[in-house]
């Protein structure tokens, strides 16, 4: 890369916005959590612990803020009048949006963060400076930051557990900042493979950990590209689009029977993930 | 009401004066010193911790991500900007009721500088990489990112940094001869004869010198505006509840000129009375400096006002939210305390009674200053604890003593740092109060007593 090279691409090395001129031409990493259907019950949340390293901090620690789980389930609760027992809890899980013009890429000093051709936004541990700005301006608070060096000096992986570490995922030390990364590994190994037989990735080819084991199938993860991903006929039915900030369920004649929102769309953040509005409660 | 600078006073009587500042300071220079250095041990020990151990020991969180050290560094950044008011615009202005003070409010604005950089280091998470953040040439080509207002921060502060050192040295030239000139053997006449880059008054000299003082001191202004106004956009340019306001620029410019000049107000006061400099830093001055610093409260107060304003008649519902918080949630005692240590006693500076006395302007001073450096901490801990997303709402976060005791030790390294120069090199700019005191008896239709060298 030289300095022309830098100055005539510079759209290429700064994606900030998605538009239409600039679509994504292979893949398109996105996600639909169905509300109606996750039950809570957190399995997601020890899947990707399990996958991606991340590590088990203790009570104190956890009680403290220092957790590091990358899809955590939020609970929310319907109080009005209505006692504790019958107040419904509804459960939301939370992980990085991959959002597309992500506000924590645009901040970091160092360009750790960063929008892949995939339209994953990924992070670079080796690069991370620690100053947590990406953090302060991610809406979500979806990054999470080792505020110890936690596989050297806290017990996190006790005996026998090291030994299920996964050999294609890094383990952090102190002062980085990390967050979901849509199961990167296994998308580069599907890609490989895919590319090797000189195709693309089917779906369902690669599932991400929390998608795989999510009893109820609430989590559906594919490429948006393909028309034949079942996410992306998810998007098509609710009528969500990547690049809108206010989607048809908000606006359209028939929202009624929509589901399908991003959260905090007003910031114009363009997530890559679009939930399904639970219905239990309005069934009732 | 205290004498001024008398007109009469000799040339070789202001050598004199400042130059015994250099030599036997009262003893509470010693004391304040021990103290100085007995604050830095306190930082070091915590940073050591903080090191060993990860920044977790600070008890920031997952959510709160910034906290008592960058709260600290705005606060150490618009201290700098005193140096600036005082010398370059003073300047300008030609204003020379500064001249006595503007040395030592120069120094403080290096000073302050200094200290603010350490927070920067002491707050990242891996401060050994910091060296990322610069654009050095490496084989990979990997560049900073251009795009965040951190990078901008390195730049405004490393460029600040090195012309208001400069700015202070250049100026101080002509007063490095005289003590040069006066001092015989050691260590200091050879300090003094390299700094002073064979200085000997010369008509030429004396042209090249004040246009050189005079670029410097243009070229300062828009910079020291610039580098608040950047450190602003770190705030202004993020999305964040109560960050994300176009007025932060002038407000925190607004907001350092206010701090630094209450502290120029209480190292004034010390000066005075540690080095003996009652002569010099008359109470005159003192009124003048008060007057000023409250009309920069009330610009400051103003200003604080448009961006409640803004925030209130603004349609985003989360910043307005976030502001309602601040004034009624726990942070309550804080907001309304920076806004009676801000906007409320700054008031009391608008009589002449207070105007002049030393005693109650020094404690109105440090209060002055508590109260900004509360404006800085209510822009920083709010804003984590009631953001865009409810999950993060935690009402009870607070800094540990690791945090507030690296904070408690910046300023003893910031008075340790000052403290050794006002000993090493002339805290009062002796050229400058000799033009001073020939201009007005000039003025006054008098000739000056007798005619020093220079
Ligand atoms: S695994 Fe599925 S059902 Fe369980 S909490 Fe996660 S999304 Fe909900
Ligand atoms: S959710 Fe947060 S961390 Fe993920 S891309 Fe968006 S801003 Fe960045």
């Amino acid at each position: 890369m030289s300095i022309t090279n830098l100055l005539e691409n510079w759209s290429d090395f700064r994606q900030q916005h998605p538009s239409d001129d600039r679509p994504h031409r292979e893949y398109k990493w996105a996600m639909s959590i169905d509300l109606d259907a996750c039950t809570g019950c957190n399995a997601c949340s020890v899947a990707c612990y399990a996958e991606n390293n991340l590590p088990v901090v203790g009570k104190e620690k956890f009680a403290h803020g220092h957790s590091h789980h990358w899809i955590r389930i939020e609970r929310y609760w319907d109080n009005d009048g209505r006692e504790f027992a019958d107040q419904g809890a509804q459960f939301l899980p939370m992980l990085c949006q991959h959002c597309e013009a992500a506000p924590c890429e645009t901040v970091c000093p160092v360009g750790a963060t960063n929008h892949t051709a995939d339209g994953l936004n990924s992070q670079v541990y080796n690069r991370c400076v620690g100053s947590r700005y990406c953090n302060a301006n991610c809406p979500y608070k979806a990054r999470y930051f080792n505020w110890y060096d936690y596989p050297t000096t806290d017990n996190v992986w006790p005996e026998p557990m090291n030994q299920q570490l996964n050999p294609d995922v890094t383990v952090r030390g102190k002062g980085v900042m990390e967050k979901c990364t849509f199961c990167v590994q296994r998308l580069t190994v599907a890609k490989s493979d895919a590319r090797s037989e000189g195709r693309s990735v089917l779906d369902g080819e690669v599932q991400t950990a929390c998608q795989q084991v999510c009893p109820t199938g609430a989590i559906s993860f594919g490429n948006l590209v393909d028309p034949l991903a079942k996410v992306g006929k998810q998007w098509m039915t609710q009528q969500v689009e990547l690049n809108k900030d206010k989607q048809a369920k908000d606006t359209a004649e028939e929202a009624a029977k929509l589901r399908g929102y991003r959260i905090l769309e007003e910031l114009r953040t363009y997530p890559s993930v679009m939930y399904l509005e639970q219905l239990r409660e309005s069934a009732i | 009401m205290g004498k001024d600078i008398r007109e009469d006073i000799a040339w070789a009587q202001i050598n004199k004066d400042v130059l015994k500042s250099l030599e036997s300071p009262r003893r509470m220079y010693w004391v304040i010193l021990f103290i100085a250095i007995a604050m830095i041990g306190v930082a070091v020990g915590s940073e050591i911790y903080q090191y060993q151990a990860g920044m977790g020991v600070s008890n920031k969180n997952n959510s709160h991500v910034w906290g008592l050290y960058i709260a600290t560094f705005i606060f150490w950044i618009g201290m700098s900007h005193s140096g600036t008011l005082l010398s370059a615009i003073l300047h300008l202005m030609h204003a020379d009721w500064r001249k006595p003070i503007y040395r030592f409010a120069e120094a403080m604005t290096t000073f302050s500088l200094m200290t603010a950089g350490l927070f920067v280091l002491v707050h990242l998470g891996r401060l050994w990489m910091v060296y990322y953040v610069m654009p050095y040439p490496n084989e990979r080509w990997v560049w900073p990112n251009f795009q965040s207002p951190l990078v901008w921060d390195m730049f405004a502060i490393a460029t600040y940094l090195s012309s208001s050192v400069l700015f202070l040295y250049v100026g101080m030239i002509p007063d490095l001869a005289i003590c040069r000139d006066n001092i015989h053997a050691g260590w200091r006449k050879k300090l003094y004869t390299v700094m002073s880059l064979g200085w000997e008054g010369t008509d030429r000299q004396w042209r090249n010198f004040r246009i050189t003082y005079l670029t410097i001191a243009c070229f300062l202004i828009p910079l020291a505006v610039s580098v608040h106004s950047i450190v602003a956009s770190d705030f202004a340019m993020s999305n964040m509840p109560g960050w994300h306001v176009t007025s932060f620029p002038p407000y925190f410019v607004a907001g350092a000129l206010y701090s630094g000049c209450a502290a120029i107000i209480t190292l004034f006061i010390i000066l005075r009375y540690v080095f003996k400099f009652e002569e010099y830093m008359t109470l005159p001055i003192m009124k003048k400096l008060v007057r000023l610093t409250f009309a920069i409260a009330m610009v400051w107060t103003y200003l604080n006002l448009i961006e409640f304003a803004s925030v209130w008649y603004g349609h985003d519902q989360t910043a307005k939210d976030q502001l309602i918080f601040k004034a009624t949630g726990p942070y309550a005692p804080f907001f309304w305390a920076m806004i009676f240590f801000g906007s409320i006693l700054p008031l009391m500076l608008a009589f002449k009674r207070f105007q002049t006395h030393l005693p109650i302007l020094f404690v109105v001073s440090i209060l002055l200053n508590v109260g900004m450096w509360l404006e800085r901490w209510m822009i920083i801990a709010p804003s984590f604890a009631h953001g865009h997303y409810p999950w993060t709402w935690d009402h009870d976060q607070w800094p540990s003593l690791v945090q507030w005791g690296i904070v408690f030790g910046s300023f003893g390294w910031f008075t340790l740092l000052f403290m050794v120069f006002c000993k090493v090199f002339p805290s009062v700019s002796m050229y400058e109060v000799k033009e001073m005191v020939y201009h007005r008896s000039l003025a006054m239709k008098h000739k000056p007593a007798v005619k020093g060298e220079y």
